[in-house]
């Protein structure tokens, strides 16, 4: 009878850490199977490892549990005095031998697929910068950057985090389907590793290197994935989103992106050719200055020490204003400040300037029309 | 420990006294004890900054550490226990013990030693000294990789480039050291093959640390150039190349691990055998082991780069160099475990800490294998699988190495008993704390999240909340053992010239506490059994 209320209760227990274990952690607890063909071959080789490692455990491990509860002093008060044996040495290293080339077999095969990047349906050359990543689709001629969209307040707290905190981005990459797409990855500056665990592709973006890597997706949907490689402050937040689409989506989507590069260059004719007051030039440059710049600079303009310098008063923003727009487009070599004359428009320079020469107490008054920007190109 | 009077001089303060002994000692015993106090004082530091780090990852979002000051935690706290804790505790152990192991009466260049220790608290003076400086300590993890350490490193990179160039003298000096002693200054009789194995894991540990401490020195002197002189190695703008970076540091660090664990390998060798009462199995493949490891480390440095666009030939060959390290790896293991086999066993806390330590090290040897798989790599690289890898053979395994000869040899160093209750409570609180701290950074990192990072998405939180609390216990244990060490050395019952009762090897054949000179006349050897007899 006590018995098998122990075996109740001993299954009661198991149960409930097993239904702990199903709702609170097995959402994220295994490698992800992924979409594509290889990230299901890779999960199989993680799968078949682990399982060798565990039986080689449990084999090692038991073999050591036993002896210490059954040659401990208590039982077996007299050691023996064995201590050598060609036989049991040979074994030891010929069978693990025999299990590694098990093993090498199908990552062998696997990877020579993985490393194999010809014939390629489309091709995606990824250049990363700190913190962000931009695509530039060969085959169409065009290309944009992706930021992150989660707004700071959520990383401080402030709000509650959404859905995909930190995982979100304001472009997604656009990929087809059944497509086999080849990524071409580069950095404009330090060392970044682009990832989406769901394709197993992780792939490092180095300064002067172009590096291959390939997936063809099977399935329509969202994915997501994250830099790979500290990249420096903001390793944290620079996301990757894909969106896949079926065939016929996409090419239509290529064809609105380009109808909408098209409207924009005459969009940035009639910026061009209009005069901006000061307010139109604040409201702009204020929301272009929290996207790009108040990461390093602070959205009040404080700066972060002596890594991120003060714009509030700061020598630049309150002096000349030919330096302050040739910093802003061209950067600082060798430092964090990126040239943003290829990242941004006119109107979001010259707002974003005007802006920050009149806000964080600066009030110049000085106003920087687009034209001027487009000048100084 | 007494001070004896050939170091006091007369007619000084007490104070200057202490600081001329302690700095002018050519003892090995004594600059032992300055190696192990200045491992366990950087242990608490760098320690100190790895609650800064489970404490801003105990929840997603930004808490405590901005992103800048994260990194500078990561980074320093890697570099110090590496070069900091497991180095000089390893080098510490060195000196009390390869003397006394081979029947010398001190190491073979006594000044060299002193020189080596005295370099290393002003290298970590200058380490330390960087975070309160303008723009922060250096910020790109301890694999410190160009050009984010180079172009984009922070000021205080100089001092971090200084201070390694410091620390690798010692090291390359404490090594050079080492190497003489153990060639010239063996007891009669003891022939290589009859070497105690941590002084052979010694040897072969000091060897790599000549061989590749000054690869680390030409990284960071290429660095230094590329900073200030206008070279330009690992800048691709100057026709440099970032990826050669890498190359140097790993030919450097991968040996490297092995530097911090082959000690360990022969801690585990000296005390299993001691408490099964049971000669080791297989010595000799022990020794050819270590030695295969030690040749085969230097062939897989490119483990750890199969994501920079490695040819398939290499990812090919390096997959297979690396899996073949775990045929000697295994090789260690199941002699170990066949030195268990039908002995005798007690428990006792050196024991218990080498028992973990061939079983966790073993996990984490495991999930080696599995991240040589290149297929596999290229989801577990720059993960929390990593993260959990080598903290499985770091913490449990040279940490554990480390803690297990302490309370091993603590008895013969101080002539006291170390209180066994609380060792074991020591021992069982660190085994549960290390699992649940380490033991979730699998399935992290599995899961996808990305190491070296500030903050996560939500799917992450559960298992990083485990391993913060785990964490926190794992600090708290470690203050216990500071508790423990003190208690011991202030007092405690008196350990016998023996202390254990079938422990071999001549350092038990001298009084406890081992008197500051010893074997000024060489002992017999092979040991007479009544050589241990004595009180
Ligand atoms: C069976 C033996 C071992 C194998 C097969 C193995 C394999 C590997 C591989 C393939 C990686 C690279 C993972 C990646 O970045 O994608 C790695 C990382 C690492 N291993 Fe091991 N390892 C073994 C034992 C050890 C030992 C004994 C130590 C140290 C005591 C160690 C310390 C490390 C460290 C520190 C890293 C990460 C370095 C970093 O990126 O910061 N490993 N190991
Ligand atoms: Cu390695």
């Amino acid at each position: 009878m006590t018995s098998l209320i122990n075996r109740l209760c001993r299954g009661l227990i198991l149960s409930t850490l097993l239904a702990f274990y199903n709702t609170a952690f097995a959402a994220a607890m295994d490698m992800r199977p992924g979409v594509t063909d290889i990230s299901q071959r890779i999960l199989q080789i993680h799968h078949y490892s682990l399982a060798i490692c565990v039986v080689m455990g449990v084999l090692v491990f038991g073999t050591m549990f036993y002896s210490m509860y059954a040659h401990r002093r208590s039982k077996h008060p007299k050691p023996a005095d064995f201590h050598e044996s060609m036989l049991a040495e040979i074994v030891w290293t010929a069978v693990p031998f025999l299990i590694l080339i098990g093993l090498a077999i199908p990552a062998t095969s696997a990877l020579r697929e993985i490393e194999d990047n010809s014939n390629a349906d489309l091709t995606v050359l990824i250049t990363s910068s700190q913190w962000k990543w931009h695509y530039q689709y060969l085959d169409a001629d065009f290309g944009y950057y992706s930021n992150m969209s989660t707004p700071t307040e959520q990383i401080n707290n402030l709000e509650t985090k959404s859905k995909n905190y930190i995982l979100e981005v304001d472009n997604a990459l656009v990929l087809p389907t059944s497509k086999k797409v080849r990524f071409l990855t580069t950095s404009d500056d330090v060392i970044h590793s682009w990832w989406v665990p769901d394709f197993a592709v992780k792939q490092d973006a180095i300064p002067g290197y172009i590096n291959e890597a390939w997936t063809r997706i099977e399935v329509p949907g969202l994915f997501r994935g994250q830099c790979a490689e500290l990249c420096g402050k903001d390793h944290a937040y620079m996301p990757i989103e894909v969106e896949v689409l079926p065939e016929e989506e996409f090419d239509q989507w290529i064809l609105d992106q380009l109808l909408a590069i098209e409207l924009a260059s005459g969009q940035a004719v009639a910026d061009r050719a209009k005069t901006w007051t000061l307010a139109e030039l604040m409201d702009i440059g204020q929301t272009v200055f929290i996207d790009n710049c108040a990461t390093c600079h602070e959205a009040d303009g404080s700066g972060q020490g002596s890594t991120y310098p003060a714009l509030a008063g700061g020598e630049i923003p309150t002096g000349d204003m030919s330096t302050h727009i040739e910093r802003v487009m061209d950067g600082a070599v060798d430092t964090e400040m990126q040239a943003w004359a290829p990242q941004l428009s006119d109107l979001e320079l010259a707002s974003v300037i005007t802006y920050e020469r009149n806000a964080f107490g600066n009030d110049l008054g000085d106003i920087v029309q687009p034209l001027t920007i487009f000048e100084s190109r | 420990m007494a001070v004896t009077a050939d170091h006091a001089i007369p007619n000084r303060s007490p104070l200057i006294a202490f600081l001329s002994r302690w700095l002018l000692t050519t003892n090995h015993k004594e600059i032992g004890t300055l190696y192990l106090w200045l491992s366990f004082t950087l242990f608490f530091i760098a320690g100190a900054m790895a609650m800064v780090i489970r404490l801003e990852l105990f929840q997603p979002g930004i808490q405590f550490a901005e992103p800048l000051f994260y990194n500078q935690m990561v980074t320093m706290h890697g570099l110090i226990m590496v070069f900091g804790v497991v180095m000089p505790g390893f080098v510490g152990l060195a000196n009390w013990l390869l003397p006394m192991m081979i029947g010398a009466p001190d190491m073979a260049l006594p000044r060299l030693n002193n020189f080596s220790f005295w370099i290393l608290p002003f290298a970590f003076t200058l380490l330390i000294s960087s975070l309160f400086m303008e723009g922060g300590a250096p910020n790109f993890g301890w694999t410190f990789y160009a050009p984010l350490s180079t172009t984009y490193g922070p000021p205080s990179t100089d001092f971090f480039i200084l201070g390694v160039h410091l620390m690798g003298i010692s090291s390359v000096l404490g090594a050079i050291n080492i190497i003489v002693t153990i060639f010239n200054l063996r007891v009669e009789g003891m022939t290589l093959m009859k070497m105690p194995l941590f002084v052979w894991t010694w040897l072969i540990t000091a060897f790599l640390l000549v061989m590749v401490m000054p690869v680390l020195a030409g990284a960071v002197t290429m660095m230094l150039t590329d900073r200030h002189f206008g070279t330009s190695f690992f800048s691709a703008v100057g026709g440099g190349d970032p990826v050669l970076f890498q190359h140097v540091f790993w030919f450097f660090g991968h040996p490297e691990v092995y530097i911090l664990i082959l000690p360990g390998f022969g801690i585990a060798s000296q005390i299993i055998p001691t408490f099964a009462r049971k000669k080791l199995f297989g010595y000799h493949s022990m020794v050819y082991a270590t030695v295969s490891i030690a040749i085969l480390s230097f062939l897989v440095w490119g483990h750890h780069m199969f994501t920079t666009g490695m040819p398939l030939a290499a990812e090919l060959f390096v997959m297979y160099a690396t899996m073949l390290i775990a045929v000697p790896t295994g090789v260690k293991v199941f002699n170990w475990v066949a030195t268990m086999w039908r002995g005798s066993m007690t428990f006792e806390t050196p024991m218990l800490f080498a028992i973990g330590f061939v079983i966790l090290f073993t996990i984490g040897g495991f999930s080696g294998l599995m991240l040589a798989l290149v297929p596999a790599d290229f989801q577990y690289h720059d993960t929390f699988f990593v993260v959990a890898h080598f903290h499985y053979v770091l913490y449990p395994g040279a940490i554990f190495g480390i803690m297990s000869a302490v309370y091993y040899w603590l008895p013969k160093w101080t002539g006291n008993m170390y209180d066994e209750r609380l060792g074991k409570l020591h021992f069982w609180t660190a085994i549960v704390a290390v699992n649940m701290t380490f033991f979730p950074m699998h399935f992290l990192g599995l899961a996808g999240m990305p190491r070296r990072i500030v903050d996560y998405s939500l799917q992450f939180a559960d298992f990083n909340m485990v391993a913060s609390i785990g964490a926190g216990m794992l600090g708290l244990t470690q203050v216990l053992f500071l508790y423990i060490v003190i208690k011991t050395i202030r007092g405690g019952d008196k350990a016998t010239s023996r202390v254990w009762e079938s422990a071999e090897g001549l350092e038990w054949t001298i009084p406890s506490p081992a008197p500051l000179h010893t074997f000024s006349a060489p002992p017999q050897f092979p040991i007479p059994e009544e050589a241990y007899q004595h009180d």
